[in-house]
Formats: structure tokens, sequence, C-alpha cells
């Protein structure tokens, strides 16, 4: 396969950092390092503030906006039926750009083209509703990202920034999430950084926030320069993450401390 | 919560201009950075400081911390296993003992990739600073 010999490749010359990748049958989702009381806000509709936004989608995607007039059920119909397993392969390959988007660029670019409205602002609250909505109509199922082999060279290159040590402590994401996941950082827990659970919402943030968020925080924590939203760096480690996801269940929207 | 402790943390005192010189003899930095002597209370006082980073990674004798972290050796014991200059290098630079090491280099500024833009050119700690660890560490006799 295309995408395991990119993959290979990649092992061959990057070599920053000396991490094994974890084996399939390690891989844990970030809901298993939590408390129980946390799993539980997860796993009760009633409980998981995420599903706040996951409603406010559903009024979103109903109201038409743009100069076309159109709402995104005007052409998608019900969510729950045209949605359902979407949010597994993203990112995708986008054939306009001839590069890899996420979700929320994706819902974009409907914005932008279908209904002719204005790009709604990352991490604004009605780009997160969206995208929790469609997220959400995923739950349990397994992530498939990277099956495209248009995606190999972007993977390999979110690999790479994966592997790089970076910032003004000089680590690299693997340092963490690959070589010390079992551990802690003062009082956090270090998970294994598989994105299934994105949107979520972060008690720590008070809100939901996106999977830019999350790797944006933890770049500047290492006291590195931090991309831009949508940036094609952020969005190759996005790919490069859900890639090493497959076979995992999506959970979102997922709660996190 | 670890990266509040990054991003609170003002940027280093020690400011732009250039590292004070050190000679590395062997596995340690024999002198002082600074003329001034360690002050050991504000040693330890920089460490438990979870600003300063160490117990991220570290645990030590601090009861008074309820979060400490376990990616590194228990600072207890650190004056035994180590003479001064040992831990001063092994602060100033900790790469140099071991290239793969996570411990990040505190006194350093060159060979580093995409420092963010509010602490570029500066060291994590300044000379003082390592210097008042320095004189805390090696009272650590267990
Ligand atoms: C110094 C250690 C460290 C480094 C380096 C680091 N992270 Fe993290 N990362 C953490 C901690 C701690 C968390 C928070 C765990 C939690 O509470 O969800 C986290 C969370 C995450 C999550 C969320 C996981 C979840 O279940 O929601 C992802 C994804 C992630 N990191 C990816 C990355 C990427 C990509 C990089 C490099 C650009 C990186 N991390 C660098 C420590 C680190
Ligand atoms: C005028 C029609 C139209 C409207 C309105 C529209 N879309 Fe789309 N959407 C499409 C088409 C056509 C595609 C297929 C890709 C393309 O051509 O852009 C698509 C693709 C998508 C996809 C990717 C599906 C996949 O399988 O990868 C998502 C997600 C999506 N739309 C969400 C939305 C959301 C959310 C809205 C409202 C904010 C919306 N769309 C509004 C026509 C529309
Ligand atoms: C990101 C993780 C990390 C941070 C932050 C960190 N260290 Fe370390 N430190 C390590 C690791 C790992 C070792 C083990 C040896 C090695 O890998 O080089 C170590 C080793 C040491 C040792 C030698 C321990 C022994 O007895 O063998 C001392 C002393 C030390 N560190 C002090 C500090 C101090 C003081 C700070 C803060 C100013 C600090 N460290 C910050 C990871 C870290």
């Amino acid at each position: 396969m295309r995408f395991l010999g990119a993959i290979a490749a990649a092992l061959l010359v990057a070599g920053a950092v000396g991490a094994a990748e974890i084996p399939q049958a390690d891989r844990r989702s970030g809901y298993s390092f939590m408390k129980p009381d946390t799993k539980t806000m997860q796993d009760d509709d009633t409980a998981n503030p995420g599903m706040l936004w996951v409603l406010d989608g559903e009024t979103l995607w109903n109201r038409k906006v743009g100069s076309a007039g159109k709402a995104c059920a005007d052409c998608h119909g019900n969510a729950r039926n045209s949605m359902k397993g979407v949010a597994i392969s993203y990112p995708a390959f986008d054939k306009a750009t001839g590069r890899p988007i996420d979700l929320e660029q994706r819902i974009n670019s409907c914005r932008t083209n279908h209904q002719q409205a204005t790009p709604l602002p990352f991490e604004s609250r009605e780009l997160l509703a969206l995208t929790a909505l469609v997220a959400r109509q995923s739950q349990g199922a397994s992530i498939e990202t990277g099956a495209d082999p248009q995606l190999a060279p972007f993977i390999a290159k979110g690999r790479e920034l994966y592997m790089q040590r970076q910032g003004q402590f000089n680590l690299a994401c693997a340092n963490c999430h690959d070589d010390n996941w079992d551990k802690r950082l003062a009082g956090a827990a270090i998970t294994q950084g598989h994105p299934t659970g994105y949107p979520l919402y972060r008690l720590e943030w008070q809100s939901l926030g996106s999977l830019q968020r999350r790797l944006r925080a933890c770049i500047t924590g290492i006291r590195a320069q931090a991309y831009d939203y949508g940036a094609p760096e952020l969005v190759e480690l996005e790919l490069y993450l859900m890639s090493r996801a497959r076979g995992m269940p999506l959970e979102a929207p997922g709660v996190r401390p | 919560m670890w990266l509040a402790a990054a991003l609170l943390t003002p940027p280093a005192p020690a400011g732009a201009q250039a590292l004070q010189p050190y000679a590395v003899v062997g596995d340690a930095i024999p002198e002082p950075l600074t003329n001034a002597r360690g002050d050991i209370s504000r040693g330890r006082a920089l460490v438990v400081e979870r600003s300063s980073t160490c117990i991220l990674c570290h645990s030590g004798p601090f009861p008074e911390q309820k979060f400490q972290g376990d990616l590194a050796p228990d600072l207890s014991g650190s004056g035994n296993r180590w003479s001064e200059g040992q831990l001063r290098l092994r602060l100033v630079d900790a790469s140099r003992l071991n290239a793969a090491t996570i411990m990040p280099s505190y006194y350093r500024v060159d060979g580093l990739t995409r420092v963010g833009a509010l602490w570029r050119g500066k060291p994590i700690l300044s000379a003082e600073q390592i210097e008042d660890i320095v004189a805390y560490l090696v009272t650590l006799r267990e």
C-alpha cells in the first residue's frame, strides 16, 4: 500500500527522535486516561457540555445564509443521514486546492462556494457548532483518515513535524506522546495524543475547542512558535494524527479535563 | 495545566544579552556563571515554582506541591549523586551529557528550532537563577 510505503520512507529519513510508534494493540484514547466522573460526563449526553454545540449546530444547519440563500439542509438534507461517517475520513484530500483540508475547512468551503457566505472564523461558536454536529454523526465509527493515496506525502510531512524537536524546550510531540504517554507532566496525564474526540469540551477551556486549538496549545507549551489557524502545517499534523488513529472509534464531542 | 505554567512564565529576566561564557571540564562546569554565590532558599523557591518547569517532570522533597511529574528522576539526593559542577552542566545544557534527553537546556540559545517570538534569543533561566538552583540542589542529601 502506498500509504504504508510513505510511512516507512518517513521512518527511514526522519530519525530526529528515536521514537517507536505505538503498536496497534496498545493504542488508547485520551478518554481512557480520565477520571470516572469526567468519563461519565462525556458518556452522558445530558451531562456532556459538547452537546450544547451539537444542538446549536442543528439550528445553524437549517438556517439559510449567504447570497445563495441556502441552508446546509437544502443540499444535504438531514445531517443524521447525510453526515453519517463523514468525519472519520477527515482531513481529506481537496481537489480544488490539491491539499488536505480538515472538517472545519470543508464546512467553510461549502459556506463560501455553495452558500456564498463569508467563511466562519476558526474557533467561532458557529463553526465549532457545525463541526460538532457533523462529527457527532460519526460517533462510534472507526477512523479511516488517510486511505486516499493522494494524502501520503502530506501524512509524511505531518509525521516529520511530529518527530521534530522544536521550541525553547526543544521537545518533539513524540517525546511526550510516543515515549512518555504513561507518565504525568505535573498534574496532567500524558496521553498518546489521539485526536479521537474533536471538537471537544475542555474543562480547562470552559468551552468546546478544535483539534487545531489543542495542537497550538501543545506547540506554545514547548515555547515554539504556534502556526496560525488553518496553516498547512497544522492540517498536516491533524492528518498524521488522524491517520495514526486509524481503526479507533471517533468520540466527538469528547470531554477532557 | 502544564501549558498554563509555560504561558504564565514571564520571559526569562536574562533578556537578550549574550550568555555568560563558561568552560566545560569533563562532565561538569566547575566555575559559577556569576560572581555572587547562589542563594539556597531562592533556589528552592525556583525549583518548586511551576513556571520554572522543573516539577512538571521531576518530583522531589516538596511536600507542599500536590502535583509533581514522573518523567524524570526524583531530585532527592541530587547533592549526593552529583558535584556542584556536574549539576551546573546538567542545568545549563543537559543535552551535552545525553543527546537524547528530554530535559531542556536551561542556559542555551543556539541550535534550537522555531522558538516562539516571546522566548527567542533568551535562555530559559538566567545565570543567577541557575546558580541559585545549583546551590539548592547541592543541599539535597537525602
Ligand atoms: C511536554 C509534553 C508534550 C509535548 C512535547 C506535546 N504535548 Fe500534546 N499534550 C500534552 C499534555 C500534558 C496534554 C494534555 C493531556 C490532556 O489532559 O488531554 C496533551 C494533549 C494533546 C492532545 C489531545 C489528546 C486528547 O485526548 O484530547 C493532542 C492531540 C496532542 N497533545 C498532540 C500533540 C502534538 C501534535 C504535539 C507536537 C506539536 C504535542 N502534542 C506536544 C503534552 C505534550
Ligand atoms: C448548494 C449546496 C450546498 C450547500 C448549501 C452546502 N453544501 Fe456541503 N457540500 C455540497 C457539495 C456539492 C459537496 C461535495 C463537495 C463539493 O463539491 O464541494 C458538499 C460537501 C460537504 C461535506 C463533505 C462531505 C464528504 O463526504 O466529505 C460537508 C462536511 C459539508 N458539505 C457540510 C456542509 C455544511 C455544514 C453546510 C452549511 C454550512 C453545507 N455543507 C452547505 C453542497 C452544499
Ligand atoms: C521535560 C522534562 C524535564 C524538565 C522540565 C527538567 N528535567 Fe531534569 N531531567 C529530566 C530527565 C529525563 C533526566 C534524566 C537524565 C536525562 O535523561 O538526561 C533529568 C535529570 C536531572 C538531574 C539529574 C538527576 C539524577 O540524580 O540523576 C537533575 C539534578 C535535574 N534533572 C534537575 C532539573 C531541574 C533543576 C530542572 C528545572 C530547572 C529540570 N531538571 C527540568 C527531565 C527534565
